[in-house]
């Protein structure tokens, strides 16, 4: 998400870079096209105007530091000011010190709440509790057998009747309490802030269940009308905060900025597939670094932990810094990563990403991998280990095998041995053809704890940084990293 | 190339992910920790965190619903910056999105409003609506005409169709509506819930069948009975993920075979979307051939200007707007009504 907006502010950055000193024209420039960005990236007008009025207020206010040029200095003033909107870190969820802990969810129709309450259910089993599902959307039809398919799927028990949704909410959290559940969690049915009959409706509900946590679903590509609708339900419900979905769609988001900007409680989840696992608490911190285009090695390296398989990985890591890393290895390899997710998506959360890179990335389409995986696949085992064996027919073979070309034979097994090159290097400690974001990405391990470099090898533990891009809150970076709370299990 | 660079990342992933998984085994973190002793509630902290750093929002907020009110006020003749600020507000504001309303507001710099504003923008917009929208329902002789519903998730696809058969049914003519969507849980449910409640035949599959079988069988279904029109849901997907389109495509080429022929296929947008819409209408047109827009819950707060720049830059009109829960709420999309109410009549 965000594409649009980092990749305009990273253009900005690039003009002003090349200036020594700011005129009130450039700041002008500069300030339209945040603007532009922002309009573009569906952030509602009003918030667009207040939050150019801070940045503006943060440069006028702020003495002249000498370490930043005038550029960066923008990009500063805009990444605090997101970071100010976003709020500086995840909200603590914390439970009811007398269980059961009600977590109200509503939203307008197709926000994806019966979804969210799944999601939510998983996540919070996850954190050790004991959560139950009140399916009070008795409006679409078939929404309560939807809650309980995605229920069954994460082994939660769901509590619904055909009665109405208050009845069925105060019976639900009764039922809960009976079970001994520390956790409800209530999906309402989906309304339209104008209905005032519906609105008054999720009222009651919500004076029934009395909920520690009520929160508005949001669609991330919800246009301007993010903030009227959140306005509604801020109004009806006094709202705890905002679980935003969909995060996974493209490029935009601004609604999550508007919505935070206008009610100022602050997101709490993100959910942004279509997997249950995809949804966890939203890092504020790291989304600014990510609209700034800066990446976002914490996510990253929680998906890696959360996907692969820590055995197979092993095995062929080792591999890899010994130099003797096979075909066999990289297929695994290639599994585990795809398991992670889209590539243009990791390739988003990759820092030192150039912008052409990462589109490159999200072009590449995933049946390009596919055809790589055909192509190794078509192989026998001992063209895999060795792939210096393969000869002219034997290319053919494969080719055929794959249903690809000799030259794609080729240029896979040109890269492959490109590939095993800069490993043995990495291995030996030389590390020099280590892309610009792998330098920061050990770095950030480093920050996360030394003890977890102690597995690293020593070759990549030592990856030389490369020249740090000038930009002023990278060091801030790590810290965000450092205060991410250890998973429970 | 790009391949290449992926595959060095995830190993130093990889790296990263088994050092952390080793570390935690040394710290003794096992995997059945206990959760740390409960606090108490702190529902109080979530709730004093400021609103935007910038004064005066609430009131501005507030403000910007007379937007409308002061555009539809402004007189004939040239503008000055104010009055055209304005205007770029209020169409920004509809999510008619920024290419457009740059458009609106230099022609409106240059040649001024004789006739008044609102007239003039009004004239402007209507004129980006000029494709052909009635729907098309009839098929080849001896072909059975199918309507193809897409979209991306919650956008009111399935809710739609049970409006579109309801239309069907009301000009006297029998429906068959083919659960394509296999894959959202309770889907096919909540779909055979309007056949009933609508009068429509339906045709459906377990969870995880394969779409492209449901709507050929469903096509064959409807030959068989001399049923008037199949139509067929699909999964909401995402537009990004080619995969899921490559589904789509494949779907919409069984529907299209002997006997059946797709004659509309239609784009599901829902109106609180914004310039969101643009990319999905983009995507969804590569995959499937999308020729018209079913424009949902207007009846909201949301205007949906955004089906302006879809249709001027993708030519592909809205045919539908769904404006209420009822069952006959879905309506010929009418320009002229949809333009007064963007700028707020």
């Amino acid at each position: 998400m965000f594409d649009a907006l980092s990749e305009r502010l990273e253009r900005i950055s690039d003009s002003l870079r090349s200036r020594g000193r700011l005129s009130e024209r450039d700041l002008d420039e500069a300030l339209s096209e945040v603007r532009t960005a922002l309009l573009e990236a569906d952030v509602e007008f009003s918030v667009v105007r207040a939050f150019l009025e801070a940045v503006r207020a943060r440069l006028a206010g702020a003495a002249l530091s000498q370490s930043l040029t005038p550029g960066q200095q923008v990009i500063k003033a805009v990444h605090d000011q997101l970071i100010e909107i976003l709020g500086a870190a995840p909200l603590k969820v914390t439970y009811a010190s007398r269980p059961p802990t009600v977590v109200l969810l509503a939203g307008l129709q197709g926000a994806g709440k019966t979804t969210a309450a799944a999601k939510l259910a998983l996540w919070f089993k996850q954190q050790g509790r004991q959560p139950y599902l009140v399916g009070a959307d008795l409006q679409r039809p078939a929404a309560v057998e939807q809650l309980r398919v995605l229920a069954a799927q994460v082994g939660v028990d769901v509590f619904s009747e055909p009665t109405d949704p208050v009845e069925v909410a105060r019976a639900g959290l009764a039922a809960a309490r009976r079970l001994g559940r520390d956790v409800v969690i209530v999906d309402t049915a989906g309304r339209l802030s104008v209905d005032a009959a519906l609105m008054d409706e999720v009222r009651r509900v919500a004076d029934v269940v009395e909920p520690h946590y009520t929160f508005l679903v949001i669609d991330a590509a919800t246009g301007q009308d993010a903030v009227v609708t959140a306005r509604a339900f801020h109004d009806a419900l006094e709202l705890t905060g905002l679980v935003v979905t969909k995060l996974d769609y493209d490029a935009r988001g601004g609604a999550v900025l508007s919505a935070r900007g206008v009610v100022g409680r602050p997101v709490v989840f993100a959910s942004s597939g279509e997997k249950l696992a995809d949804f966890d608490l939203f890092y504020p911190e790291r989304m600014a670094s990510r609209i700034l285009g800066m990446g976002d090695v914490m996510t990253l390296i929680e998906q890696a932990e959360r996907a692969m398989d820590a055995e197979v990985v092993a095995e062929s890591a080792g591999r890899m810094v010994t130099g003797t890393f096979t075909l066999d290895d990289f297929l695994a390899q290639l599994a585990q990563v795809r398991k992670m997710g889209s590539l243009g998506g990791l390739m988003r959360l990759m820092p030192g990403v150039t912008r052409e890179m990462r589109q490159a990335a999200s072009n590449v389409d995933e049946r390009e991998i596919d055809r790589v995986e055909a192509i190794v696949r078509s192989m026998t085992p001992a063209e895999r280990r060795d792939p210096a064996i393969i000869d002219g027919s034997r290319r053919t073979r494969i080719a055929k095998g794959s249903a690809t070309t000799v030259a794609q034979v080729n240029q896979l097994l040109r890269q492959f041995s490109e590939m095993r090159k800069m490993m043995r290097q990495m291995g030996s400690g030389g590390a020099p053809a280590l892309p610009p974001g792998m330098g920061k990405l050990a770095a950030a391990v480093k920050a996360r704890g030394a003890e977890g470099l102690a597995g690293l090898p020593a070759g990549l533990g030592a990856a030389p940084a490369r020249p740090a891009p000038p930009l002023g809150p990278r060091g801030k970076k790590k810290k965000g990293g450092r205060v991410t709370p250890p998973k429970q299990r | 190339m790009t391949v290449l660079y992926v595959v060095l990342a995830l190993a130093v992933v990889a790296l990263v992910a088994l050092a952390l998984v080793r570390a935690r085994r040394r710290t003794g973190a096992t995997a059945t920790a206990p959760a740390e002793p409960l606090p108490e509630v702190l529902v109080a902290e979530a709730t004093a965190i400021p609103t935007l750093g910038a004064p005066g929002l609430t009131e501005r907020l507030s403000a910007s619903r007379g937007v409308f009110e002061r555009v539809r006020g402004l007189g004939a003749g040239r503008l000055d910056e104010d009055q055209l600020a304005l205007v770029e507000e209020v169409l920004v504001r509809s999510d008619v999105g920024l290419a457009t309303t740059g458009e609106v507001v230099a022609r409106l710099r240059a040649d001024g409003a004789p006739e008044g504003v609102a007239l003039a923008v009004r004239d402007m917009l209507l004129a980006g609506f000029d494709t052909e929208r009635a729907p098309r329902e009839a098929a080849e002789p001896g072909r059975v005409p199918v309507w193809l519903v897409v979209g991306v998730n919650g956008v009111g696809k399935t809710t739609s169709i049970a409006k579109l058969a309801q239309r069907f049914i009301d000009q006297g003519k029998s429906v068959l509506l083919a659960a394509g969507d296999t894959f959202r849980a309770a889907a096919a449910d909540q779909l055979e819930a309007w056949a009933t409640r609508t009068g429509s035949e339906i045709v459906r599959a377990a969870e995880g069948a394969d779409p492209g079988s449901v709507v050929h069988d469903a096509i064959g279904r409807a030959r068989a009975r001399g049923v008037d029109i199949v139509l067929a849901d699909t999964a909401g997907r995402r537009p990004n993920s080619a995969n899921l389109l490559d589904e789509l495509a494949k779907v919409r080429r069984v529907a299209d075979r002997e006997p059946g022929q797709v004659v509309e296929t239609l784009l599901v947008l829902d109106a609180t979307t914004g310039q969101n819409a643009l990319s999905q209408a983009r995507e969804f047109l590569a995959a499937a051939a999308v020729t018209g827009i079913v424009l949902t819950k207007l009846d909201g707060t949301a205007r949906g200007g955004v089906v302006v720049a879809i249709e001027r830059e993708l030519a592909i009109p809205v045919k539908f707007v769904g404006v209420g829960e009822g069952v006959h709420d879905l309506v010929p999309f009418d320009p002229e009504a949809f333009v007064d109410s963007l700028l707020g009549a």
